[in-house]
């Protein structure tokens, strides 16, 4: 029952420290688009701005108060559960997201489901082969995924698939998908283009860590009590690799929530990423505020996840 | 009312464009040999669309809302292809000295939700601008509405502040389009123009279909738009090209040899008015200086600008602000060369050594690449050009204007008027370099009055000269605007004031095939 209370504790503990993060990272995020040259008034109004027309749309946005003014009420309005208004598309925050959020966690899970089990594959392959061809193969394969960019891979498929071979749309932005089949194309190159910069991140540090597991000596007796080398990697090394790779798996799919904003330009896909880039032209603060306090958040919440997952497979922090 | 002067619209500006009986607009070219079909669906890309995506006409920012908003209104004008004011809502427009103006409503006009257009639409939706709570991006234009009210049953009245023969130019804009009366809340959109909204996500996408009783009859041929943004040009035309969408906006002069060698798809040029200027601030050293500016002139390669940065998708420019395609453009003023000797002369008295910045940028198209080759020639008379590339996020308030050499950007106007009031009058705000000519300012004065088409355009020819004498402003070629299109799609022909028909594409065209 040990494992049942260091897990009650963990959670209670991460759930006040999330809290002050939470808090931390909003006044910072707060400050900072205030120090952004122009406000969300003249941002809208743009070269015609004249000082009459930007003093009225600031006292519609309440920007004609002080700063800590409006951060107090914002955060007034988020304990009760009010996100606010948005300046730019002069509708609830809260609705502006409810169409985006949905769109990012589809992606997000859709790539998580296809990459996480091919890195750990490939990762705990490599590692049992370290040194060998497979290893140097994975290894240059992974390294030279992580050095191509995103936007030239998302390109390239797009040209290839979209353009010559014509299999699936360029674009991923379809509101209404009907069938599996229709899901299929419009998700395949966005998850593929994001799977190829997730796996090589994970599977380099899953090999990483059950290479690091491989050379612990009760990983050594094993192998000299006869144990085949399947097996050792499997059941001996991996449970205790699987600390560090839960972390770098919560690492990248916290990326694949906030951080996809390139495959969100190139395939139009209305994501969350793109709605906070286009909020930050804008000077749209409630939606800055609103998307910087969802990835925080789910940020928060994957770190947790991983360390629970460490405790609660690895034996020897189960049973302490 | 006998002793008044009164001039209908169709004699003032009588530009030799169709208006048939009904008032249909009929554009020239051949385009039109082949007869329309109805039906199809249409999906375009403008190049930005985001949360602040609008379908409010007073707020419209970017080709994306002007293409909403003339989806969804109409306006009491329409522009034809030589961008000479029709009649539109107004089906009769006649004025008393450019002053006083009275527009006949057109009959039998409905909104989307049923109910008839009236003269309180109208007058609501013109009034609105001048209320700062608006947001109206043309308040300034709204200024001179000194009353805008019902005059009959059917009739608007709206005095001026003063003469401004271009009126009927100026209620063309997108912002200017016809709202019901009273509203305020802009989530739907319920307007008098050729389509009817079906869905509007900012930042996602814009539905919309036929509106069946559409005051133009037989208008629009497509039974339906969808309206998304794709702000990569890349990814714009590869969206075109995979057959994603059937229009796109702002393709690369790069990209036009693939769109093009790529069987049914083409690029249409649009030659316009849009430029990208170099600022010289005249109350700045050394742009202050009238050698040093006219030695800055003579340095601009305007045939390598056009070939070398614009790949010849642009039209050579001379200083003033006017372009061939307008019909005030003043034919036979001398181009001025480039001309290194000339500009050295002028550099040595001006007694200008040392480094000199300008600020360029990607918000103001082109700029960078001309600063170069303002650079390179520059360096061939001994002058060190300093090139800062600032970001184009914030260029607009942080930089423009505000050093001594600086570029600038100026979207095609459709009124000569609008153009030389906004940027060089002598008080203008966005008056670029802060030029002061008392002459220019008289002659403006006179020609907003002058309703006589012949007077006019002497006077703002004279403009143009003093502009390209005086102005500390070099204007170094128009930039063209380039739409990627589907062949299947017929009837686009380009206005020059702007992309995809002046924005108005939905309502002209239609599909073949």
């Amino acid at each position: 029952m040990a494992d049942k209370a260091i897990a009650a504790r963990l959670v209670l503990n991460r759930i006040g420290v999330g809290a002050l993060t939470l808090l931390i990272v909003s006044a910072v995020i707060f400050t900072i688009t205030s120090l952004l040259p122009g406000d969300a008034a003249q941002e809208a109004l743009g070269q015609s701005a004249t000082a009459e027309t930007v003093a009225a749309l600031r006292a519609q946005y309440g920007l004609d108060k002080p700063g800590p003014v409006r951060y107090a009420n914002w955060l007034g309005g988020l304990v009760t559960g009010n996100l606010g208004q948005s300046f730019s598309a002069s509708m609830p925050v809260a609705e502006l997201i409810a169409t985006r959020l949905p769109k990012s966690l589809l992606l997000a899970s859709v790539t998580a489901a296809v990459s996480v089990p091919i890195a750990l594959a490939l990762g705990i392959l490599a590692a049992m082969a370290r040194g060998g061809a497979l290893d140097r193969a994975l290894s240059l394969a992974t390294l030279g995924m992580v050095a191509v960019p995103e936007f030239l891979v998302a390109t390239v498929a797009v040209l290839l698939f979209a353009v010559k071979l014509r299999w699936f749309p360029a674009l991923s932005n379809s509101l209404d998908i009907k069938d599996a089949g229709q899901f299929f194309r419009t998700y395949a190159m966005p998850v593929l283009t994001l799977c190829f910069v997730v796996i090589a991140q994970m599977a380099r540090m899953t090999r990483a860590a059950v290479i690091d597991q491989l050379s612990a000596s009760y990983v050594e007796m094993a192998v000299l009590k006869g144990a085949k080398p399947a097996r050792v990697a499997l059941r001996h090394a991996l449970p205790n690799a699987i600390g560090p790779i839960a972390n770098a798996v919560a690492l990248s799919l916290s990326y694949l929530l906030g951080g996809v904003v390139i495959v969100e330009t190139i395939f139009n896909y209305p994501g969350l990423a793109s709605l906070m880039v286009d909020a930050v032209t804008n000077r749209d603060m409630p939606v800055v505020q609103a998307c910087a306090m969802i990835f925080c958040f789910a940020y928060l919440l994957l770190v947790l996840v991983a360390d629970l997952v460490a405790i609660l497979s690895n034996p020897r922090l189960r049973h302490r | 009312m006998d002793n008044r002067k009164r001039d209908s619209l169709k004699l003032m500006l009588g530009m030799g464009a169709a208006v048939s009986a009904g008032g249909i607009l009929t554009l020239p070219g051949s385009a039109f040999a082949q007869a329309p079909k109805r039906g199809g669906r249409v999906r375009a890309a403008t190049s930005s669309s985001s949360t602040a995506d609008t379908l409010d006409p007073a707020k419209g920012a970017v080709g994306g809302d002007y293409t909403r908003h003339n989806m969804l209104y109409s306006g009491l004008t329409q522009l034809d292809a030589s961008l000479t004011p029709l009649p539109a809502l107004a089906e009769e427009i006649r004025n008393d000295k450019a002053t006083t103006w009275t527009f006949k409503l057109r009959k039998h006009v409905k909104f989307h939700d049923g109910s008839a257009l009236t003269p309180a639409d109208v007058v609501y939706s013109l009034n609105r601008h001048k209320d700062a709570a608006t947001a109206s991006k043309v308040k300034t234009v709204a200024e001179q509405f000194a009353e805008v009210k019902a005059s009959g049953p059917n009739e608007v009245q709206v005095k001026l502040v003063g003469p401004n023969a271009d009126l009927p130019v100026i209620l063309a804009a997108s912002h200017f389009l016809i709202v019901k009366d009273g509203v305020k809340d802009f989530t739907t959109a319920n307007g008098t123009g050729p389509f009817k909204l079906k869905d509007f996500k900012p930042g996602v996408r814009t539905v919309v279909v036929r509106n069946e009783n559409y005051w133009k009859p037989g208008r629009p041929y497509l039974d339906e738009v969808e309206l998304i943004g794709i702000q990569d040009e890349p990814a714009r035309v590869n969206a075109l090209l995979s057959g994603d969408v059937q229009l796109i906006v702002q393709v690369d002069p790069r990209s036009t040899g693939r769109v093009n060698s790529t069987p049914g798809y083409a690029v249409l040029e649009t030659k316009s008015g849009l430029f990208t200027d170099l600022i010289m601030r005249q109350d700045a050293a050394p742009t202050g200086n009238p050698d040093f500016v006219m030695a800055m002139k003579y340095l601009i390669d305007r045939e390598q600008a056009k070939s070398a940065v614009f790949r010849g998708f642009a039209v050579v420019a001379n200083d003033q602000p006017i372009p061939p395609s307008h019909r005030y453009y003043l034919a036979g003023l001398p181009q001025r060369p480039y001309d290194l000797d000339k500009a050295k002369f002028h550099l040595k008295k001006a007694n200008v050594s040392g480094n000199v910045p300008v600020y360029a940028t990607a918000a103001a198209n082109g700029s960078i690449d001309m600063a170069v080759l303002m650079q390179q020639s520059a360096q061939k008379i001994g002058l060190n050009l300093a090139v800062n590339r600032v970001p184009a996020d914030g260029y607009w308030s942080n930089h423009w204007m505000k050093h001594p050499l600086t570029f600038g950007n100026i979207n095609p106007r459709t009124s000569a008027d609008q153009l030389f009031t906004q940027f060089f009058k002598s008080d203008a705000p966005w008056n670029e370099s802060g030029w002061k000519n008392e002459q220019f300012d008289q002659l403006l004065l006179a020609a907003r009055a002058e309703p006589d088409e012949a007077k006019r355009k002497k006077m703002y020819g004279d403009m143009q000269v003093l502009v390209h004498e005086k102005c500390p402003i070099g204007i170094p070629v128009f930039i063209s605007f380039l739409d990627g299109h589907s062949t299947r799609i017929k009837g686009l022909v380009p206005t020059p004031a702007g992309g995809w028909m002046y924005y108005t594409f939905a309502e002209h065209v239609w599909l073949d095939g």
